[in-house]
């Protein structure tokens, strides 16, 4: 192995090395730093881990926005952090268990598929704690938290928002595949809608989505952005103005195919869903009227922090218009194109929603 | 594996040194060789290999004067430097995705030695992660925890044996079966259904289980057969095709009341009965289950269908020249049949070795990418049952020591892939590693060099 040493030093003089060349050269003339400065990463011991599903941490979707709130911690809490990612649906025991065994006091895990796996560790560990991300238990179990979303609470916002805000009488919405955490916008988009033509005497149109019959449109999967975009196209054709796809990265299929339609002189209008799309998608800026957020990076930090402080509990944190874990995201660029009515109105629906006065109703809500 | 690798190579060697070369049968495909190979060896003079620890000796057969072996002789040094360069691109690679390598690059030319010793860390830390995920790790705070990576290894090997075992037979009678995804998927829907749905005595349930998921691979490639045989249509597009069929059905069917659990909407199953899963065969401190016994049994007899039965016989006589075979009066149709028929019922047990060994339940991700990963196990195994049973060893101990060297080097997933491709590329392809070495003239010495162009010229069929 020392001719591998040799051989290695001599492959990467000789530029064979795949770390690029031009930019080591570009870079490589700082000053070396004083022997001794170790950098530690913090002071606590607390380990926080975080096991993804098939998504990966970059899914502009629950991984990420997960796996942000944990490296969040990790500089807000000095905590240290622990993180893997899951290629297939057999990787989640093996990961779970890797996570246990080397010390997590906290493990995330992100989504129902992962429901069994994290039920098995955390039953063969009681003394780990793990907290999953959009999946709650019929029995709760001691030592896992279940972060889920009464998403359906914003998405009823974002509802009447496009609704009283169409030119055209018809919005429309799609979903990724027909899981409880998609419908669940779907849903509260849907009521949302038909709030405002009870109020208003209107008759604005919904495609997509049929809430009493719980069916509409979806691509299949959270990947093929370009049937997303034949969706969206379809939906214009049919004279829809504001589109709000649920399906993760195929949101920005529907986004480029508003933003040709805007190109071409249509009105058109995007509403994200998961994060502030303004900021996570800015590409589609010039359209995005406003997003459906899911504060989940808060929420896993708040849970760290509980876990951290050894105020662990495992009622489920169920995130709320009442306890910011939903929200209707900033207009942004549209600001002053929202009239101020339809901003008060909003604001009284959320108060209303808040103080129990307006129940918003899914299938899909988390049963707490 | 791949550490165990070099050392055993110097025995095969010698043994081919032994040998005086002989004039080489040109440019045969892979698959076609092998099968000639082996017919020309049927009377028995072919047997198991001793040593298929590795995914090149495995199915080196006893009989002396195979092409196969004239393609290993001398190759003993190639093998050497092909996991050798793997080993350093691989490490140079996740060096190059280490954040202390980066920062000590910023000064390089002020102090180098930092720079280097930071790629020198990087490396060889992911190795030893990968070994220590793989076969054993010394930190484990028990003797079971230091021997449970090696269990892991053998319980991931377990699906990719048996689905690259149908693969491997598909390719011997000729026929490119990409199909076993979808004959995983199929088995995995009836296993699972079998094993939710119904509520049997112990022992009776398991039996059905298995029974079922067979079948359903057997029915599932076994009209694959069907179709080629009697239409000629080509068993790459029906195999494909049938992937997904079946995947979509399967997506339908979690869709549906009947498939999921009861009050709730996410499409995922109900976990089977208790009664309608594999044993675990070390208790439950390991995922290590019956299905790996079943594997090990299926690789004998698969060794012996094709090695010592009529049937067998045939199918390799099909695969090597199918209007020969004709002529010699074998029903090339009935063959193509019963041996999709049989790949499909052997990646049938990958799927019950999924949704009855290690998932439990039953979902859209149950074959994972077994189905595709078995092609690759076959070929690197050259389509020989227990070549296959050892690649699939290897690729099951890259799956194992993946997590580990994921979660203690922080290497991102993806790029500890790309390692395990590059080394898997470089043992599969000694001509690659000949070529790469061949060109570089301060590499060269005059025994190697000799040895590498004696290597080149008797095929490069491997």
């Amino acid at each position: 192995m020392t001719s591998l040493r040799a051989r290695m030093k001599r492959g990467s003089m000789a530029g064979l090395a795949t770390v690029s060349a031009s930019a080591l050269l570009l870079t490589a003339c700082g000053a070396a730093p004083e022997p001794g400065s170790t950098s530690s990463a913090g002071a606590s011991d607390y380990t926080g881990c975080i096991v993804s599903d098939s998504g990966g941490f970059d899914d502009q979707s629950f991984n990420q926005s997960s796996y942000e709130g944990l490296k969040k911690a990790e500089k807000d809490l000095g905590i240290k952090v622990n993180q893997v990612e899951s290629k297939t649906n057999n990787d989640f025991e093996p990961n779970l268990r890797a996570m246990v065994t080397a010390g997590c006091d906290l493990t995330v895990t992100v989504g129902f598929l992962l429901g069994d796996a994290t039920k098995a560790q955390a039953a063969a560990n009681p003394d780990s704690h793990f907290a999953i991300i959009d999946f709650g238990y019929e029995t709760p179990i001691s030592n896992v938290k279940p972060i889920i979303y009464d998403t359906a609470q914003a998405a009823f916002m974002a509802g009447y928002l496009a609704a009283g805000t169409t030119k055209t009488g018809t919005v429309a919405t799609f979903g990724g595949i027909k899981i409880p955490t998609v419908t669940i916008f779907m849903d509260g988009y849907a009521d949302g809608v038909k709030y405002y033509n009870e109020q208003k005497g209107k008759d604005v149109k919904l495609l997509g989505w049929n809430k009493d019959a719980q069916d509409g449109s979806f691509t299949g999967d959270f990947e093929k952005q370009d049937v997303g975009k034949q969706l969206t196209r379809n939906f214009l054709d049919q004279g829809a103005d504001i589109v709000m796809p649920v399906a993760g990265p195929v949101g920005k299929g529907a986004g480029a195919a508003l933003q040709e339609a805007k190109n071409s002189g249509k009105d058109v209008k995007l509403i994200w869903v998961d994060s502030d799309g303004f900021l996570t998608a800015p590409d589609y800026k010039e359209i995005m009227l406003s997003s459906v957020m899911k504060q989940m990076g808060e929420a896993v930090e708040t849970v760290v922090k509980e876990d951290k402080d050894g105020k662990f509990s495992n009622t489920p944190y169920v995130g709320t218009l009442a306890n910011d874990g939903v929200q209707l995201a900033p207009f942004h660029d549209f600001d002053s194109q929202v009239p101020a009515d339809l901003k008060s109105e909003l604001d009284q629906i959320k108060k209303d929603i808040v103080d129990g006065k307006l129940k918003v109703e899914s299938d899909a809500s988390p049963k707490a | 594996m791949s550490e165990q690798h070099p050392p055993k190579r110097p025995a095969g060697d010698e043994q081919g040194d032994t040998q005086p070369a002989k004039p080489h049968q040109p440019n045969l495909a892979a698959e076609e060789t092998a099968a000639v190979v082996s017919v020309d060896t049927a009377g028995g003079a072919m047997g198991p290999s001793a040593v298929p620890a590795s995914a090149q000796s495995g199915q080196l057969p006893g009989g002396p004067d195979t092409l196969l072996r004239k393609i290993f002789t001398g190759s003993g040094m190639v093998s050497v430097l092909a996991v050798f360069l793997a080993l350093v691109i691989g490490g140079l690679l996740i060096a190059s995705t280490d954040t202390r390598v980066a920062s000590t690059a910023s000064y390089f030319f002020a102090r180098p030695t930092d720079f280097l010793t930071a790629v020198w860390n990087a490396a060889t830390r992911s190795y030893i992660a990968l070994f220590q995920g793989a076969v054993f790790n010394p930190r484990g705070n028990s003797v079971a925890a230091q021997f449970a990576p090696f269990m892991e290894t053998l319980t991931i090997a377990t699906p990719l044996i048996t689905a690259g075992l149908g693969v491997a037979l598909a390719f011997r009678a000729g026929l490119f079966n990409i199909g076993a995804q979808g004959q995983i998927i199929v088995a995995g829907i009836l296993a699972a259904w079998v094993g939710f749905a119904l509520h049997l005595p112990l022992g009776l349930h398991l039996l059905l289980v298995l029974v079922a998921g067979i079948v359903g691979g057997a029915l599932w490639g076994g009209l694959v057969g069907v179709l080629k045989a009697r239409t000629g249509a080509h068993e790459v597009i029906l195999t494909i095709m049938f992937n997904y069929i079946a995947l979509y059905f399967l997506r339908y069917l979690l869709n549906t009341p009947a498939f999921q659990r009861p009050g709730e909407s996410n499409p995922i199953s109900p976990i089977l009965d208790p009664s309608a899963v594999y044993p675990q065969i070390f208790g439950s401190q390991y995922r290590l289950h019956l299905g790996f016994i079943l594997a090990i049994g299926a690789t004998v007899l698969v060794w012996w269908l094709l090695n010592r039965s009529t049937v067998g016989f045939e199918f390799r006589a099909v695969g090597a020249n199918p209007k020969a075979a004709q002529t010699a009066g074998i029903n090339v149709s009935r063959s193509t049949i019963l041996v999709m028929a049989i790949a499909g019922g052997l990646a049938g047990m990958s799927g019950v070795a999924q949704v009855a060994g290690t998932e439990k339940v039953l979902t859209d991700g149950v074959a994972a990418t077994y189905g595709f990963d078995a092609i690759t196990v076959a070929l690197l195994g050259r389509s020989t049952p227990w070549g296959t049973f050892a690649a699939g060893l290897l690729f099951g101990a890259f799956r194992a020591g993946a997590v580990q060297m994921q979660i203690q080097t922080g290497t991102p997933i993806d790029i500890v892939l790309v390692v395990q491709s590059l080394i898997v590329l470089f043992i599969a392809a000694p001509p690659l590693v000949r070529a790469v070495f061949g060109l570089n003239p301060r590499r060269k010495k005059p025994a190697r060099a000799a040895k590498s162009t004696k290597a080149a010229t008797t095929g490069g069929a491997a």
